[in-house]
């Protein structure tokens, strides 16, 4: 593909349109994305978030009209946009990732850019959901739904916000003149945890908004 | 379920797929975005638990509750399989994520359906 294409196109889905002959160069079979600690910290993660999400069902069965009350009362729309913006923000890293790997290095960066202003929406807009729920008098003391809300939303946005500082990096490293094996495999290590982070939203917001 | 299927012949073939309305060629994470953004609607419907009344009242509750976890977790697994490259990944790994979905989403579906 001629880089010159992607490097016009960045951030319409036109960029992505690499034809056969690209150059680019997918990972081979048997290949663990990043480094092995990351793995090890997302299996963790993911038995903590197990957890949770447990703990949030079993509130819906034990409460179901205190949940079913509390659920109503969130906006819908503000679990939608930012579900919308975490899986924009994961093609953005995966995008990123792949043109580390191939020949359309120079645009790379631009598509961290773009997950990051991805991650920074997701924490504008769960600021202002959380000012919302607050100023019309609905905290973590107002019943358990808002408790587990408040709490777990509020341990994933550390995660968002993390996610972010991992995403300069990985977009800092992206701008090296040469990559090695081992900075592939940082940027690779930092677009696992992203994708982590958007994985681990998708079940709460089934949870919270959609139950 | 076409998208589906094609998206994982696509992926498992690691080529670009060709749409063959427009000949545009569109890579496997692009599908996976759209796929998890039409899901995302799927999902969204599902909440509106009326949608399913016409089952029967807590017949569609039941419904649109199985509905909602089976799409997250379908989801979660596009992301972990093509975003998170788990797709390249070797067995154990990829069937250790496997099982975590499964078991987290049936653990889920017990406690919500009982």
């Amino acid at each position: 593909m001629p880089d010159g294409i992607a490097e016009t196109s960045v951030g319409a889905g036109t960029a992505v349109a690499s034809s056969p002959t690209s150059a680019e160069t997918p990972p081979q079979r048997e290949h663990i994305p990043g480094e092995v600690g990351i793995w090890l910290f997302v299996a963790g993660d993911l038995i903590v978030f197990a957890v949770f999400f447990i703990v949030i069902a079993l509130g819906h069965v034990q409460q179901p009209e205190v949940f079913a009350q509390a659920r109503a009362s969130l906006d819908m729309w503000v679990g939608v946009l930012n579900t919308l913006l975490l899986l924009t923000g994961s093609w953005f890293v995966a995008m990123g990732v792949d043109k580390c790997r191939g020949t359309g290095r120079s645009v790379a960066s631009h598509y961290f850019s773009l997950a990051i202003l991805c991650g920074v929406a997701f924490a504008a807009n769960k600021t202002f959901e959380w000012g919302d729920k607050i100023s019309a008098g609905l905290s973590p003391a107002t019943n358990d739904f808002y408790m587990y809300f408040f709490i777990f939303t509020g341990i994933h946005l550390f995660h968002v916000l993390v996610g972010i500082g991992v995403l300069l990096l990985v977009r800092s490293v992206s701008r090296r003149p040469v990559l090695t094996q081992r900075d592939i495999a940082t940027m690779e290590s930092g677009a696992t945890f992203w994708h982590l982070v958007d994985l681990l939203w998708i079940v709460l917001f089934a949870l919270f908004y959609l139950l | 379920m076409d998208r589906a299927v094609r998206f994982v012949l696509l992926a498992l073939g690691d080529r670009p797929y060709a749409s063959k309305k427009s000949l545009i060629s569109i890579d496997a994470n692009t599908l996976a975005w759209w796929i998890l953004v039409i899901a995302t609607g799927l999902g969204w419907w599902l909440g509106q638990t009326d949608q399913l009344s016409s089952q029967g009242a807590s017949q569609g509750v039941a419904l649109a509750t199985a509905g909602v976890v089976i799409v997250a977790f379908i989801k979660v697994w596009i992301v972990a399989f093509q975003f998170m490259e788990l797709r390249h990944a070797p067995r154990w790994l990829r069937h250790a994520f496997d099982a975590w979905i499964v078991v987290v989403c049936i653990a889920l579906l017990v406690l919500l359906l009982r």
